[in-house]
């Protein structure tokens, strides 16, 4: 028998009868676990009557979602046209560089930083940007990124 | 004592620029100033110069502070409070003089972004605000207020430029007794925050024109689909759209005259091709935001579907200013057939990157060197993209272009949304190219064969080019597969995303055939084909190089020349900003 799970029941009766639901559902599912694991939609799908491949086919759409746990600390890495032409590669290469991440990961393996790349922040003039957690760094150099890291460890 | 009124610019880009820090010292300062008030406002559009911080000592006028410290804020504010001018000429460095930086533009859709206070309802309606929806739903038939709209000029702000008033009609011919209308504030182009600024800044504006437009096309239902990056956004409509409610300008009966309208908020997901108004009605609808084939377009068949008008934030933003000054007045700025006026987001390596209005049919030029204040360095100009993904790179020979959805057209960008990215010699048009089609390659939805896999080769062939690895071919095969992704995508995202490639080969082909022959990049940005080495001669191991490079590629033992691992240098340059010597050499 199927463990049951109060916490996605209360968001799934949130959202009973509405239409057109299914992003801010799973949105909510995701914050209360940081991502979307693979159980969580499969009782999703078993608790709405919708296909689990639905589900998984805008969980993968989207980039708001992730599959997979995060660090506690996420940087994002702003890859609009501004810091594009600012130098925002290498402050990837720099981030990436100091907290030893290599070729395929994202995720230091004491789970304590997360690094992505986003679309455009919307804070051009201050190119090149980055995100860490809900504040922001501006007029970046790759020789600063120790120091703002720094801050969080 | 007298009276000081002070407003700080807490949009998001003065946040990140440090405007809360400030916001909490005045905040900490006047618990024992009953005579200061404190005020938070939108975007001013001079985001160069965030944080920035109004002050209006009593009967005077207002001075602007910016790049301002918590400390320097205290400290003038004091200066004030005390009449102490000694104090205030201290920070006279800080001043802006405001006036004359928004003098050269008309602003509409910003005339009250960065005066009010975007969380009050009160100063929206001391601004005029609901006087347009009051005029249209008691004085105005539907039809009045379409003509109105049409006789105005307004084309769509998103970007393609189909007319407003138009497309109104159509989905007021439509027959259904439900329709629906949306925002698309979806603003999804890198380099543009024109519609966040409005958002953030005036929420009432927006609201108030999809209210009238609900009501001319006979819609009881909205929705404004916002990005979920824009979180501040999302907070003022959603305290907006509570307001408004609250006082009778939305949900049964409005303001008595017994049309009825509820407006929704939709949070994105992140995905650029949302923009596409099919895609959004998908994700509207809780689907992967996919484009279907039209027709039928929205206005026949749009959200679940219902007839459905979808016009963007700006275009919205226009609605109540039209309304109430008329459509002569707004047709009266422009061109013949571009008419009122167009906000840009100014960003690059330009001085004072920020927002801006000015009347269709300005110079480029203009817009760049006198609303803009020029290049942000020594460099010269090179290029300024325009339209994003879907736009292209205006070279300087073309600067006299004059904003215009037609004139932009002929140069082979496009309006666009209002993202105006200013490059210099340092920029490489190659790698620009190849940072678009890498941004549209990940973004396309996969639907349209050349958009997905044509795009990706595109993509593999500029990675070569860039890498010094390509041949003259190349150049023949990015365009052919332009041509291809061109004709056969079904929608803007796939039809457009040739352009920056096309563009750029049109006025920089130089630059790819350097890259392709001489193996070199002429601005010096491309990684693979630059190197940084250290002069033994020269060096006198003082090792700051090596505790500046951000990647520890730089060994030696202190006073001894050092050596740059060229596996591991990542080709920033900070060794040689740091050089003291001239030791490092870049080739």
């Amino acid at each position: 028998m199927e463990q049951k799970r109060p916490e996605l029941d209360a968001i799934i009766d949130r959202y009973q009868g509405k239409k057109g639901v299914l992003i801010p559902l799973l949105q909510d599912v995701q914050k209360l676990e940081g991502f979307l694991s693979r159980d969580s939609m499969r009782y999703v799908a078993e608790h709405t009557g919708v296909r689990l491949a639905e589900i998984y086919g805008v969980a993968t759409f989207y980039t708001m979602f992730r599959l997979k746990p995060q660090g506690k600390h996420v940087i994002r890495v702003c890859k609009g046209t501004a810091c594009h032409v600012s130098g925002a590669n290498l402050i990837t290469e720099a981030i990436r560089s100091e907290l030893g991440l290599k070729k395929d990961e994202d995720t230091t393996n004491d789970g304590y930083f997360t690094v992505m790349e986003v679309a455009c922040l919307g804070c051009c003039s201050l190119a090149p940007v980055i995100m860490v957690d809900d504040t922001t760094h501006g007029k970046l150099t790759p020789d600063k990124v120790a120091g703002v890291l720094t801050k969080y460890r | 004592m007298s009276q000081l009124m002070i407003k700080v610019g807490m949009a998001s880009c003065g946040v990140a620029a440090g405007a809360g820090d400030v916001w909490k010292a005045i905040e900490d300062f006047i618990g024992d100033h009953p005579e200061i008030t404190l005020e938070k406002t939108g975007c001013v559009g001079m985001c160069a110069f965030e944080p920035l911080v109004e002050i209006t000592p009593e009967g005077k006028k207002t001075i602007t502070y910016g790049n301002i410290t918590p400390e320097e804020t205290i400290s003038v504010i004091e200066g004030y409070l005390n009449k102490d001018d000694a104090k205030i000429a201290s920070i006279a460095g800080r001043l802006i003089p405001r006036d004359e930086k928004l003098s050269k533009q008309t602003r509409i859709v910003l005339r009250n972004t960065g005066i009010i206070d975007p969380t009050s309802i009160d100063e929206y309606l001391e601004h005029d605000g609901y006087k347009a929806l009051e005029k249209a739903l008691k004085n105005m038939t539907r039809e009045e207020v379409i003509n109105e709209v049409k006789a105005s000029g307004l084309r769509g702000r998103g970007g393609a430029g189909f007319p407003t008033g138009l497309k109104w009609q159509f989905a007021y011919q439509a027959k259904d007794n439900k329709k629906y209308i949306v925002c698309n504030a979806d603003e999804g182009d890198p380099g543009a925050f024109m519609d966040r600024s409005v958002l953030e800044g005036d929420p009432h504006s927006v609201i108030e024109g999809m209210i009238i437009g609900a009501y001319a096309i006979g819609a009881d239902e909205g929705y404004i689909y916002c990005r979920a990056e824009y979180p501040m956004a999302i907070r003022h409509l959603l305290i907006a759209l509570e307001e408004a409610e609250a006082r009778g300008y939305m949900g049964k009966n409005i303001m008595g005259t017994g049309f009825n309208f509820e407006l929704h908020i939709k949070e994105g997901a992140g995905a650029f091709v949302c923009g596409e108004e099919t895609a959004l009605m998908a994700s509207i609808e809780g689907k992967r935001g996919m484009p279907r084939i039209r027709p039928p377009f929205p206005a026949q068949s749009g959200l679940w579907g219902h007839p459905t008008n979808i016009n963007n934030v700006e275009t919205f933003a226009n609605i109540a200013w039209i309304i109430n000054n008329g459509a002569d007045k707004y047709a009266s700025l422009g061109t013949e057939k571009s008419k009122g006026t167009k906000v840009f987001a100014l960003a690059g390596k330009i001085k004072h990157a920020g927002l801006v209005e000015v009347p269709m049919g300005t110079p480029l030029r203009e817009v760049i060197y006198e609303v803009g204040g020029g290049m942000l360095t020594d460099k010269p100009f090179k290029a300024v993209q325009l339209g994003g993904p879907s736009g292209g790179c205006v070279p300087k020979e073309l600067l006299d272009t004059i904003v215009d959805y037609d004139s932009i057209t002929q140069t082979g960008a496009i309006m666009g949304s209002g993202g105006m990215v200013v490059m210099d010699e340092s920029t490489c048009m190659v790698d620009i190219a190849k940072f678009f089609l890498n941004f549209t390659q990940n973004e396309s939805c996969g639907k349209c064969t050349f958009c997905r896999v044509g795009t990706k080769r595109m993509l593999e062939i500029l990675q070569r080019i860039t890498e010094g690895k390509g041949e003259m071919e190349d150049i023949d095969k990015l365009y052919e597969l332009s041509e291809n992704i061109r004709k056969t995508s079904l929608c803007g995202l796939g039809q457009t995303a040739p352009n920056p490639v096309l563009t750029t080969l049109r006025y920089f082909k130089h630059e790819y055939i350097a890259h392709i022959q001489d193996k070199k990049c002429p601005a010096g940005a491309c990684q693979a084909l630059i190197k940084f080495e250290i002069d033994a001669d020269k060096c006198v191991g003082c090792t700051l190089c090596a505790r500046r490079c951000p990647v520890n590629a730089i060994s030696g033992k202190v006073k001894e020349p050092h050596v740059i691992d060229q596996n591991a240098c990542i080709g920033c340059g900070a060794c040689e900003a740091a050089c003291k010597f001239g030791a490092v050499i870049k080739s």
